[in-house]
């Protein structure tokens, strides 16, 4: 490939991009194949972390918001998502951090929740109401056997995001995505 | 001491405490008594420092003098931080470690659930995000001083000779100053004396239910830490914390 093959495909790319809706669908489908970096079997869109995709002055902006507040892979989240928005085509995206609504486990996706559970993690059981902060979880079925015999070995895990469980019926030891 | 508005003095509180008692966790790095007690550590030791972020953001907005949170963190000196006396305390046997984990823990909550209604929504914003994570840690701290106060004889001594050490540092969730008073009338934040009552309501159950004595509240003390009059280990845990900033001013890698 020459030189110039290159700029025009680039010129191509941008130029394409408008902001209309057929856009910011690309947008979102290109953020649905951003893998989160600890757990890479689910999407940021599938963890429900990405809260807005817009259109403004010719440029995409992107609205994010942290799942634990001193989790160590925001930073790396965003410049993953950047990187896979420029290599689409999308130049300059901005990328702002949104703390309000805080992120809960609500926002994970039914599809994340599956791939979740097909990755070996039991995800969140129920919703995110103040009973199960308070640690009145119902009942976390092992993501390998599916036997609701288990028990957390300690409330946090591998990640602040998990738990460690166990399953009394397989013996498998597997993390649990805590209900924040 | 350089003295800022009374929200920026606030969120410094705030930041500076979440931080320092993060940075305290994390010395158990490596040496915890269990591999899952480790991680847990650590977990709470991360959510706290990110909570500091979060505060020393905003604290550094408002300043807005070219500092930021990282700024704030590793360029201020002893008397510039506003942390509580408590957090700054060594993190002695593991006694110690959870009773100031507990105190701590107990009033973040009280404090972080009355924050989430703040007039300021920026400070609702961030007591919001933070008082989920919260939750999580007094619900193990007050489990850890259940276990250790009702269990043996030696940790039910120990738990009682560490909140001997720590319980005279508690009286700075109580005091009042012009910055709490004048906050706390525009609804920044919540009344102090309520504030109080709630704290202590949780300390006395868990306490009882550990089988510990509940103390008398905890007179006013020579130093303040929000005042920048630390006890001496502050010091010595900045001097760590900050050396590799203060060696290589503006190192990325």
């Amino acid at each position: 490939m020459r030189a110039g093959d290159l700029i025009s495909t680039d010129s191509t790319a941008s130029l394409r991009l408008r902001g209309d809706d057929a856009d910011l669908n690309f947008a979102w489908q290109v953020l649905a194949d951003v893998p989160d970096p600890e757990v890479p079997a689910v999407s940021v869109v599938d963890l429900g972390i990405v809260r807005s995709v817009t259109w403004c002055d010719d440029r995409l902006y992107v609205q994010v918001t942290p799942t634990y507040s001193g989790c160590p892979a925001t930073e790396f989240i965003e410049e993953m998502i950047r990187e896979a928005l420029q290599a689409a085509g999308f130049v300059n995206p901005q990328l702002t951090q949104k703390l309000d609504p805080a992120w809960t486990t609500d926002w994970i996706t039914a599809e994340g929740r599956e791939k979740l559970r097909a990755f070996g993690i039991a995800p969140p059981t129920g919703s995110a109401s103040k009973r199960s902060l308070l640690g009145e979880s119902g009942e976390v079925h092992c993501p390998h056997c599916d036997s609701s015999n288990t028990r957390q070995l300690s409330e946090f895990g591998s990640t602040a995001c998990k738990a460690l469980y166990r399953c009394d019926d397989c013996l498998e030891p597997f993390d649990y995505f805590k209900c924040i | 001491m350089k003295k800022y508005d009374e929200l920026t003095e606030f969120l410094l509180r705030m930041g500076d405490s979440a931080l320092v008692q993060g940075q305290r966790l994390c010395e158990w790095c490596g040496r915890a008594p269990a591999l899952e007690e480790e991680m847990a550590l650590m977990n709470v030791g991360l959510d706290l420092v990110g909570q500091a972020r979060n505060w020393l953001d905003y604290a550094a907005q408002r300043i807005n003098d070219g500092r930021d949170a990282d700024m704030l963190a590793f360029r201020r000196d002893e008397r510039d931080y506003r942390n509580l006396l408590l957090v700054e305390q060594p993190n002695g046997d593991f006694a110690v470690t959870m009773s100031k984990q507990f105190l701590y823990d107990a009033w973040q909550f009280h404090l972080l659930e009355a924050l989430t209604e703040s007039a300021d929504q920026q400070v609702a914003a961030i007591a919001a995000k933070s008082l989920k994570e919260v939750i999580y840690h007094l619900r193990r701290s007050s489990e850890w001083v259940e276990r250790l106060g009702d269990g043996t004889e030696e940790s039910h001594q120990r738990m009682a000779a560490a909140i001997d050490t720590l319980w005279r540092f508690t009286f700075e969730f109580q005091e009042t100053d012009a910055v709490v008073d004048s906050l706390s009338e525009s609804g920044i934040i919540p009344d102090a004396g309520a504030l109080k009552q709630q704290w202590q309501q949780t300390v006395a159950k868990v306490f009882t239910d550990a089988t510990l004595s509940v103390p008398e509240d905890a007179r006013s003390f020579y130093l303040s830490g929000r005042e920048g009059m630390h006890t001496e280990h502050l010091g010595i845990l900045l001097a760590e914390m900050q050396f590799l900033q203060r060696a290589y001013p503006d190192a990325s890698w």
